[in-house]
């Protein structure tokens, strides 16, 4: 089983971020190899999206290195923004566009000639379900339409790293069951970092888990390594509790953790 | 650069994707309008010329051009897109330039659909054509400046009505220095040279001398440095706001 760990695709190092006098994050390692699908956990202002929108190229860092295999986010944003596919925080999105111009334009962005673009709409509706919605504004949208639209935008290009803040939010179990399903797949090829506040969503489809609490990383392994911290006494939501023990009393597990 | 055109054609189209664009476009003719018929007596005058037009037109531009800068960037951040744009492989440059030129686009459509006067003032005597058409040319240069100075001022806000009270203080204070009894309203111990300054620095001294027929190119490149320097101050805007 054991295999030569693969280079990794996204590579950040000592990432930091300040706004103004509060510090947001405070030196977090991200490295995600293909293959690896991280459920990326913590409290709300833990930092998790200050988090992917530095690895996304959103936030410059005030500290800290980030490549996306091996183009450099802060010295060369282009290159490295062609690597990633994002879907940000809540699924942005014009809302008088219709979900064909909205992926029309992310196609042009995305530099697909005509029928290449075509090719690719036409899978995407049928990989994320939008046929009925195709030529509906999307401010019409239920919350899981526009979220697979967010979806259908992230991975257009088929990416090779997929930066997903919190894709199953707003779906209903049978969406969510096809989402996870999709990451999963995806998950074989690519190196994905999807937030969630799920902790079933991580046991079902993470490789990885890393939990980060005031801005430090926490926790960083297996969602089994991850279950294992619960004593055996819990039997029922035992993630849940390893989640609750590590994020809230600080400073004694953040050291063990460590 | 291709970047450019595909942001451009986006919000182009954005601008026509509701109603809106119809009822800001009928608004500005019906002023136009009134301005140039009413109130610039244009029949009264006797005369066949755009003059009660082009005199007017800042005025108008100072509560119009505001309702088209105010969305360009403040409604990007609010909606969150700004994001979404950031992230894709598109330099900040790109997206400022790309919007830009198309509210200039849509600023050039309303000033093309004022046309029919000239074709009016022509049907009905004999206008000097060259003097229009530099007037024209004047009004598109001042709405670019206008624009470009209000993209950035959108940039600051998530809240258009925000965005649109700065974009019409800031042009205010861009036309008001222009005009001729400007220089009775400032305290008397200003040096001389401050008060030519100022009144250099108003939009309206450098649109006033493209309405007599003659370009300078003094005056073009007034308005295209205030674009230029504009839009590089509202793509440093951007980063230092993006992250509110």
């Amino acid at each position: 089983m054991e295999e030569p760990p693969l280079d990794p695709y996204i590579d950040a190092h000592g990432l930091r971020k300040e706004f103004g006098s509060i510090l947001a994050v405070d030196g977090v390692d991200l490295v995600v190899r293909p293959g690896e699908v991280l459920g990326f956990l913590g409290p709300n202002g833990a930092g998790k999206s200050t988090t992917m929108k530095m690895v996304t190229g959103f936030l410059e860092p005030t500290a800290g290195t980030i490549r996306i295999l091996g183009a450099d986010m802060l010295a060369d944003p282009r290159q490295a923004k062609r690597h990633i596919g994002y879907l940000p925080e809540g699924a942005p999105a014009w809302p008088d566009m219709t979900v064909a111009e909205f992926l029309a334009f992310i196609a042009e962005v995305r530099g697909f000639d005509r029928p290449a673009a075509a090719r690719r709409t036409e899978e995407l509706v049928e990989l994320v379900h939008l046929g009925g919605v195709f030529h509906q504004t999307i401010e019409t949208l239920s919350k899981g339409f526009k979220r697979r639209v967010g979806l259908a935008q992230a991975i257009y290009h088929d990416p090779p790293v997929l930066v997903l803040d919190e894709p199953t939010d707003g779906l209903d179990p049978n969406q969510k069951h096809e989402v996870r399903e999709l990451i999963r797949r995806m998950g074989e090829k690519k190196a994905i970092v999807l937030s969630t506040h799920i902790l079933e969503e991580v046991e079902a489809v993470c490789t990885r888990a890393v939990i980060i609490n005031r801005g430090r990383t926490v926790f960083d392994g297996s969602p089994d390594e991850l279950d294992a911290q619960a004593p055996t006494e819990v039997e029922r939501n035992r993630l849940d509790w390893v989640f609750r023990h590590i994020t809230t009393s600080d400073t004694a597990v953040a050291g063990d953790a460590a | 650069m291709s970047s450019v055109r595909t942001i451009f054609k986006r919000e182009f189209a954005g601008y026509f994707a509701t109603p809106l664009a119809a009822v800001y476009l009928v608004i500005f003719l019906a002023l136009t309008g009134i301005f140039t018929f009413n109130m610039g007596a244009l029949y009264e005058s006797g005369q066949a010329s755009l003059r009660p037009f082009f005199g007017y037109l800042p005025q108008l531009f100072l509560f119009l051009v505001p309702a088209i800068a105010m969305r360009i960037w403040a409604e990007e951040r609010r909606l969150g897109t700004v994001e979404l744009l950031m992230t894709l492989p598109v330099s900040v440059g790109e997206m400022v330039i790309g919007k830009f030129l198309a509210a200039w686009a849509f600023a050039g459509v309303a000033l093309l659909l004022t046309t029919p006067l000239w074709l009016t003032v022509s049907y009905l005597g004999d206008p000097d054509h060259g003097v229009i058409l530099t007037g024209y040319f004047g009004s598109l240069l001042m709405a670019g400046a206008f624009l470009a100075v209000g993209s950035c001022l959108s940039a600051l806000t998530k809240n258009q009505v925000i965005a649109f009270v700065l974009c019409l203080i800031a042009f205010f204070a861009l036309l008001l220095s222009g005009y001729p009894g400007f220089s009775e309203l400032v305290p008397g111990w200003l040096p001389k040279v401050v008060v030519d300054a100022l009144a250099y620095l108003s939009f309206l001294t450098h649109y006033e001398a493209l309405q007599k027929g003659v370009i300078d190119l003094r005056d073009v490149f007034f308005f295209a440095s205030v674009i230029v320097a504009a839009l590089f101050i509202n793509t440093l805007v951007l980063d230092w706001k993006k992250a509110d």
